[in-house]
This record gives C-alpha cells, structure tokens and sequence, in this order.
C-alpha cells in the first residue's frame, strides 16, 4: 500500500519532473544523504554535497563530491519553473534542496534525468498498466469462463477452443505487428493503452480456463441443483450461488497475475514497444542497459529493475495471504 | 541537356559500421626490374599476426560484385588500385601506376604502370589487365556497383593500352580531381576471370565457397583461410610491390585475421579480452568505458578528431501531390518556411548532443563538411549558439504565435506538433532525436520520437515520403566534393528531403545545382573551392538539413602493435596494414 501511496502521490513525492533533463549531469552517480560535517558534527537537517564534474569532459572523466558547498535539504518546497522569462512557484514537494545544489537520490540517466523521480512516475505507468491489465483480462476471463462453464455444450467447447487459440498466440510479434500498422506519432498515452489493450485481450484465456473449472465442479453442488430443482433462473443461480465462490479463486488470481502483467510492460517497452520516451516506465528506463558500457558503468541505471524484485514479493505473498484467508471456507482451487 | 556526375555513395548507419582484423625470413628486394615503391620509415619488422574483426561475413570476395562494408573491408587488403587516396592525408598517391600525366585540357589522363609487378599467385601484371578490369567494371551487363563512378557527364571513360605498361584513359569533358576517381578500383587478374567473363559469369565468380587458391590480386596480403561464421585468415602477399627504406618487402604482417563479431559490445568485450588486437570506430559509450578500465592498460586508445561523417535533421520536403499523405502535407506548409527551419536550427543544443550523446567526443557542425575534411571546409560558416529567444523571433515573424499555455500555433490555430523518425538500432541518433524533442518543447512544440526498424525507415524516406521529419547521418567515401552531388543537387540519389525534386523548386537550390555542377569542371582548386564555399554558405543559411555534429574517429590498437595511424576517412585503422608491425617481438604470438 505504501508503495503505491508513493508511486500514485509521484508528484509530491518526486524532487523533480521526471523529463527535466540536467544536462550537465548526465550519468551521475547516486548522491548521499550526509548526517554528519566534515568535522564530524551533528546536522539535524540532513544535506548532500555538490557534484562536481571532473575533468574536461562529461560522462567521460566522472564526478566528485565538493562537500566544501553542502546543500541542506528544504522539506515541503515548492518548485520553480520558467514560463516566459519569469519564475513562478509550481507544485508542492516533500524534499529538495535549492539551486545549485541537486538532490539526484538515485544518481541520473544519460540525458541528466533524475532515476528516482522517474522511478516514482515510471511505477505510475508499469504498476498502472500491471492492475488495469490484470483487471481487463480477469473481467474478460471471468465473463467468458462463467459463461463456458455455466452454459456447457457447444457454447462451452468455441470458447475453450478460442481460448487455446489465444494462448496459442505469439504475443510479441502480434505487438510488432499492432504497431507497424499505426500512425507514426502514437502519443504516450495511446502506446500505453494500446499496450494495455493489447496485453489484456490476450491475456483473458488463462483465467477464463481456471474459472470454467471452478464452475464446473461448482454447478454440480447440493446447493446449487436444490436451488435449480426450486425454479431458480441460471442468472440468480450464477450471481448468489457460483459468483460467490469463484470470488476467492479471481482474488487470487488477480494478486498473482498483476506481477505477471507488469513484468509484460516492462518486457515490451524494454524492447521499444511500449511507452516512448520521453515519459518513463520501468521497462524503457531498463532499456538504455542493452549497451555493454552503461551496464558495465553505471550501476544505477538498474534501479527499475531492482525496484520490480520487492514490489513481487509482494503481490505473491499477499496472494498467498489471500488464499490463506480464504481456505478455511474449504474453496477449491 | 543536364550533364552530371553520377556517383556511388554510401550511408552509413551511424554506429553501425566496421572493425577490423588480423604471421618468415624478411626476403630482401633483389630483382631489379621489379618497380617497387618505397613506403613507410623502415622502423617495422616482420613477422606475427594480427587479429581484427568484421561484424559480418563479407557476401562476396569479388571486387566486381561487392558491396557491402565486411566485403570491401576484406577486399581492400587482397586488391590494389591505380591511384588511391591516402586516407591519412587525404590527398592521392601512386599505386599500381607510378606516375600520371594529365592533357592540358583535363580531358586525357596517361598513367604508366609499375614494371614487373606479380598477383599474389606469381602471374606478371601489365596493361591488359588494367584494360579488363575497366572493360568488366564498364560492362552494363555486369552490373558493378563501380560501373557509375567510371562515368563523367553520363558518359564513360574510355580506356586504352597504349603500351605493355602504360594506359590511357580518356574523359568525355574536363573533370575536377579525375585522378581519385581511380581510388577503390581494383585491378583484376585477367589471367584468371576472362573465361568467366567471356562466359558471361563474371559476377557468380569467387563467392564465399571459393578456395583461397583460386583468388589472386595485387593487394598486400592473399586470402589464406576461410570459415563463414567464424574467421577468415590472409597471409602476406610475397609478390607485393612495395618496400620499406631498408629495402624489406612490405607488408611485415605474416597473416591478418578478421573474426567475425557482430556487435560493437561483443568485439570491445573481446578486445577487453585480448582476443582482438585493434578496434576501428568504436562508440563514445565504449570509448568511455575502454577509456575507464585503461588501468591494466595493453591497449592505447586513439581519438582521431572528427571524421567525415555528419548527422543531420530534416524535415520532409518532397513534393506530395501525387500521394494520399494529407497529414504530413498540411505540415509541409511549416516545414517549407525558411524561418522555421532556422528556428529549429537555433534552438537546438549542439553542445548537449555533442555532451550528452558522445560525451564530448563529436565537434558541432552549422554545415555538411566537418573539421575532419582539412581540405575543403569553409571557416567563414558562422557558429552561432543556441538562442531560444532568437529561434521564438523567427517563428513569430514566420506567424507563429505561442498561446498562453504555452503550445506553439500556426497562423490557422493548428497546432505544431510533428515526429521525428530514428531507428533504435542507432543508440546515439535516437538520444539526438530525444534531446531535439526536448528543445524544440521549449519552444511550444509538441514532438514525438518514433524509433522504427532502420529498413521501415529508409523505406519512409526513399520510397513512401511518409515522415514528417528524421535524423540521419551520411558519411562520404572521400573529402573530395564531387561524391556529395548526390545529396545536394536536386535529383541525386541521396538528396534525402526532397527526393521528387528532379528540379530546383527554390532560388537557393537551383544555386547550390549550378555551384556543384560547375565544381566538376573546374581545374584550379582555388576557383572549385570558392564555389564549393558558397555551397557551404547556402546550406547554412537555408537548413534543407540542419546539420548537428560530426563525430570523432575513435579506434583502439595494443600497445605493442606499431605503425598504427588512424585516418579520418576510408578504414580508419587498417587502411596502411602493410606497414603495421609488432614491436616486441612476436615469436610464439598466437
């Protein structure tokens, strides 16, 4: 929850834009928060130290701390921004420090971007894409899976077999394909629905197989042909008898395919097909890393991918808790 | 009639491009007949192999079918030419012809060539086989790349033997510089393709199946071993027909080996490893890294400058009335406006491109001839910096006005939003097309970056015109003006904005065709330099493409190997590999 309060309050929480480009410190190292002076006194207010860059030339020579020009660090500031040569306040932020000081938490990419800002907006775009995604398909699944289940016969085997036909399909190139056919300037916005449209459609089979089980063996309970043998209507047999027990089963599901889902965005737009630059997701801030020299410089620049490992421990162990919680009722899975 | 000069003309994919690769008693030159040429400062000695790379199997080993860059790499090595162009001085020097003699009126050109000289598999070279090789690269039915470089005026040259060892070559109207023409066109061993030519096989002979024995030429080294996929091993030519001061034969090198390698990172990760000895044109990425990890320090890292490369934006110009493309002819409207090209222009960052995307190694360009062209650059081009308040002027006289939120309009209310095309394959122009976009926001444009496979985006450019604007970067075969025709004058094959145009739609373009025309006439490099100026002038004046910045040549070599001088031009590293040379000593090397 804490993650996605942070991820979903970016804006407060980020130090800066995510596509402001610091163009004199590109590929700077992560900065470190400082306690304690020179001298070795006390500072209440934590403050970092200047980079400095060393050498003639950027990004070849390297960077070192000036911590002779600390910069404390200013909680709840208001940024400024340019608009037609006057300076005016902007949005609020938890933390930053004043010019020329900068506060670059987990260092910058090659353009000079903060990582930790767009860290927090990129998770707005992966972990965003990662929930709508699991809802789309699960809805379609769900839908699609209580109808096949339910309805049995004919109905049932066109679904199962469109079903396997979608498994059976190769995401990646259908993706490749998708996009070749679009209109050169595909905005931010419309890449990542179209990804999420894309990703969700394919994606219902899975569960729709798993819910179709669940109704399976569900529709021949006691309870369920006592409520058909009383008159009970397919639809109040499906919505207060069935709908009730597949919900732990879809929770579930929900909790373990939402990692699923985020790891497809951040796969597809590593690869160029999602979300362009300049807006940020954690697969396109990993792309940079395919070059030898920045995966073998600059550590940093891992800081998406490194983010990915906690956030799916999450999602299993809640996913695990979910079905803990509801085991005790004896739901079958 | 419109005469013109047609030339064969590469783009290069920027990054993308070549590395090289590759072990005796030193037999003094005893044979008096022999016409060697004395090359190089004597300080080599011989033995040892050297080990390049290619970054992919050459598609042929014949120089008449050849064309991409892994082949002429390789080809370069096993074949020589009549005159060629150093390179390293960029200026022309003797090779199979010792000398030439040029007519009064630039039209006949008499070469005399070298006495006694053999191929590689000991067959005596003379005039006929000069004579062939014209005949087959001239030949329409053989479809040689080089068969438009042997043109002046739409017309051939004719060749004539006018001797056992002397050729004359007449061209149908003066031409400026004739004699770079011969630069890059190898001569054939007539002894061993005229039956296939008279066959008329000529271009099935010597693909990558052929045995070693069958292939001769007159190149420092002869094809020894070849596995596709893997290697392929030249050893010493023993017949070639140089020598250095103290009379050893050239070259010092026993064999050569490319591997091929096929990316950048694999080959600087084998570099790193020591399984590659020499590194041509690298990334400014891993010239950083190699530059960082230069502790253990067997490898000495060369930054030669700018080279003749230039990467440029610009917008699509062509003429669209035939296609169904409203959308981008709607924007034709802006990008034909000269002010908002300049504006463009000013409101890019060279130096944060130059900064950021080659990290200091790449030189700001306002023109097409970088500072790496020592011979034909025009030092009166102004420089100006970057001025947003300059670039927002020119778009507001343009009728541009910047509403209160910011975005940028046009006269009608429309507004300028438009894309960019790269292909993410070339990691340094998509971050070019990404700092642009990032400028031009500040104006109040609205830009987007879309990266395509490379083949979609030549395919937009050169078939569909359907893009709005690009990053691209050519790079010239030579630092003479004449291979640029092609890009300038309206009608050339690589005129990249507006390839419909068969004639000057504007002032400034029936210009820039007049000056480059005219160069090819003019004897005196005085006169052809001040019209190829004012070309210069134009460009930066008009922005048909806005040109950005000229990357370095960086190339990386061990220590030890010496003789090592990269060139800005031609391949960078392996272009004197006769006199490359280990200087410790090598017994037992590899």
């Amino acid at each position: 929850m804490l993650v996605h309060l942070l991820i979903v309050c970016a804006r407060f929480f980020a130090p800066y834009n995510p596509n402001e480009q610091h163009r004199d410190f590109p590929f700077a190292p992560p900065v470190r928060v400082h306690f304690s002076d020179s001298r070795g006194r006390f500072h209440l207010r934590p403050f970092v130290c200047l980079w400095l860059v060393d050498g003639q030339q950027a990004g070849s020579q390297g960077y070192r701390n000036d911590c002779g020009r600390a910069s404390p660090i200013r909680f709840f500031m208001r940024s400024e921004i340019m608009r037609e040569g006057n300076i005016q306040k902007a949005s609020w932020h938890l933390f930053g420090v004043d010019a020329p000081g900068q506060i670059f938490l987990l260092g910058t990419d090659d353009y000079g971007r903060d990582l930790f800002s767009r860290l927090l907006y990129g998770g707005q775009t992966s972990l965003g894409a990662g929930l709508f995604v699991a809802g789309l398909s699960l809805s379609v699944g769900l839908l699609l899976g209580c109808v096949a289940g339910y309805l049995g016969s004919w109905v049932d085997d066109v679904i199962m077999r469109g079903a396997e036909l979608f498994m059976a399909l190769p995401w990646i190139y259908l993706l490749f394909a998708v996009r070749a056919f679009l209109p050169l300037h595909l905005g931010a916005r419309q890449a990542f629905l179209l990804l999420i449209g894309v990703i969700g459609l394919t994606g219902w089979a899975r569960p729709s197989r798993l819910i179709r089980g669940v109704i399976l063996s569900a529709k021949e309970r006691g309870y369920v042909l006592a409520a058909r043998g009383f008159g009970a209507s397919g639809v109040s047999i499906v919505r207060r008898h069935i709908l009730p027990e597949i919900s732990s089963v879809a929770l579930t599901q929900a909790a373990l395919l939402v990692p699923q889902y985020i790891l497809a965005e951040v796969t597809f737009s590593f690869l160029g097909l999602g979300v362009g630059e300049p807006e940020p997701s954690w697969g396109n801030m990993l792309a940079s890393l395919q070059t030898y020299s920045i995966l073998e410089g600059h550590w940093w620049m891992l800081a998406s991918g490194l983010a990915l490992v906690p956030i799916f421990l999450l999602f299993y162990s809640f996913a695990d808790s979910l079905q803990g919680c509801f085991q005790p009722f004896g739901l079958s899975r | 009639m419109k005469h013109r000069v047609r030339f064969g003309r590469q783009i290069l994919i920027v990054g993308s491009l070549l590395v090289f690769g590759v072990s005796a008693l030193a037999p003094r030159v005893a044979k008096s007949e022999e016409d060697i040429r004395i090359a190089g400062d004597a300080a080599g000695r011989r033995g040892g192999r050297l080990l390049a790379s290619l970054r992919s199997d050459p598609k042929s080993l014949s120089p008449v079918t050849a064309v991409d860059l892994p082949s002429k790499q390789v080809l370069g090595l096993l074949f020589a030419d009549l005159i060629h162009i150093n390179p390293y001085t960029q200026h022309t020097e003797p090779a199979l012809a010792k000398s030439w003699k040029m007519s009064s009126d630039g039209k006949h050109y008499t070469l005399e060539l070298r006495h006694g000289i053999h191929f590689s598999d000991g067959h005596p070279f003379d005039a006929d086989d000069v004579v062939f090789s014209f005949k087959v690269y001239q030949d329409e039915k053989v479809h040689s790349p080089q068969r438009d470089l042997l043109e002046v005026g739409g017309k051939s040259i004719q060749v004539r033997k006018s001797g056992p060892y002397q050729v004359d070559f007449d061209l149908p109207q003066p031409y400026a510089a004739a004699e770079r023409l011969f630069d890059s066109v190898r001569i054939l061993p007539r002894h061993l393709l005229e039956r296939a030519y008279e066959e008329g096989k000529i271009s099935q002979v010597w693909g990558p199946s052929t045995a070693a024995s069958e292939i001769a030429g007159l190149g420092p080294f002869r094809l020894k071993q070849y596995i596709p996929g893997q290697q392929i091993v030249l050893e010493r030519n023993p017949y070639y027909w140089k020598a250095d001061p103290s009379g050893t034969r050239l070259p010092y090198l026993d064999e050569i080996a490319f591997l091929i390698v096929p990316t950048e990172d694999a080959e600087v990760i084998r570099f790193q490893a020591g399984e590659i000895d020499v590194l041509s044109r690298i990334g400014a990425d891993n010239y950083a890294t190699l530059e960082r990890n230069q502790r253990a320090r067997d490898y000495q890292l060369y930054d030669s400058g700018p080279g003749l490369e230039y990467d440029f934006l610009f917008f699509n110009l062509n003429d669209l009335s035939s296609r169904q493309l409203p959308a981008v002819s709607r924007k034709q409207e802006w990008f034909r406006r000269i002010e908002f090209r300049q504006a463009v222009s000013a409101a890019i960052d060279r130096e944060s491109i130059v900064r950021l995307v080659y990290r200091g190694r790449a030189t700001p360009l306002w023109d097409q001839v970088t500072p790496g062209n020592k011979l034909w650059i025009n030092a009166r081009i102004a420089q100006p910096p970057r001025s947003l308040i300059k670039a927002a002027a020119l778009l507001r006289a343009a009728g541009f006005i910047r509403r209160p939120d910011g975005v940028l309009v046009d006269a009608h209310g429309q507004t300028v939003e438009f894309s960019i095309l790269t292909n993410p394959s070339n990691a340094q122009r998509t971050k070019i097309a990404t700092i642009i976009q990032d400028d031009l926001t500040q104006l109040g444009m609205l830009v987007h970056v879309v990266p395509l496979e490379f083949h979609a985006v030549m395919a937009r450019i050169f078939d569909t015109y359907d893009y709005e604007a690009a990053v691209l970067g050519l790079e010239s075969g030579d630092a003479d003006p004449n291979p640029e025709i092609n890009v300038w004058t309206s009608g050339g094959a690589t005129h990249v904005w507006a390839l419909s145009e068969t004639h000057p739609s504007t002032e400034w373009q029936a210009e820039i065709d007049h000056l480059m025309q005219a160069q090819t006439a003019i004897l005196d490099y005085i006169k052809r330099k001040q019209a190829y100026d004012r070309v210069q002038e134009l460009v930066a004046q008009f922005d048909p493409v806005i040109c950005l910045v000229s990357p370095h040549v960086l190339v990386a070599g061990k220590n030890t190997i010496g003789g090592l001088k990269p060139a800005v031009m031609g391949d960078y590293v392996l272009w004197d590999t006769d006199q490359l040379f280990w200087s410790t000593n090598v017994a037992g090397k590899r």
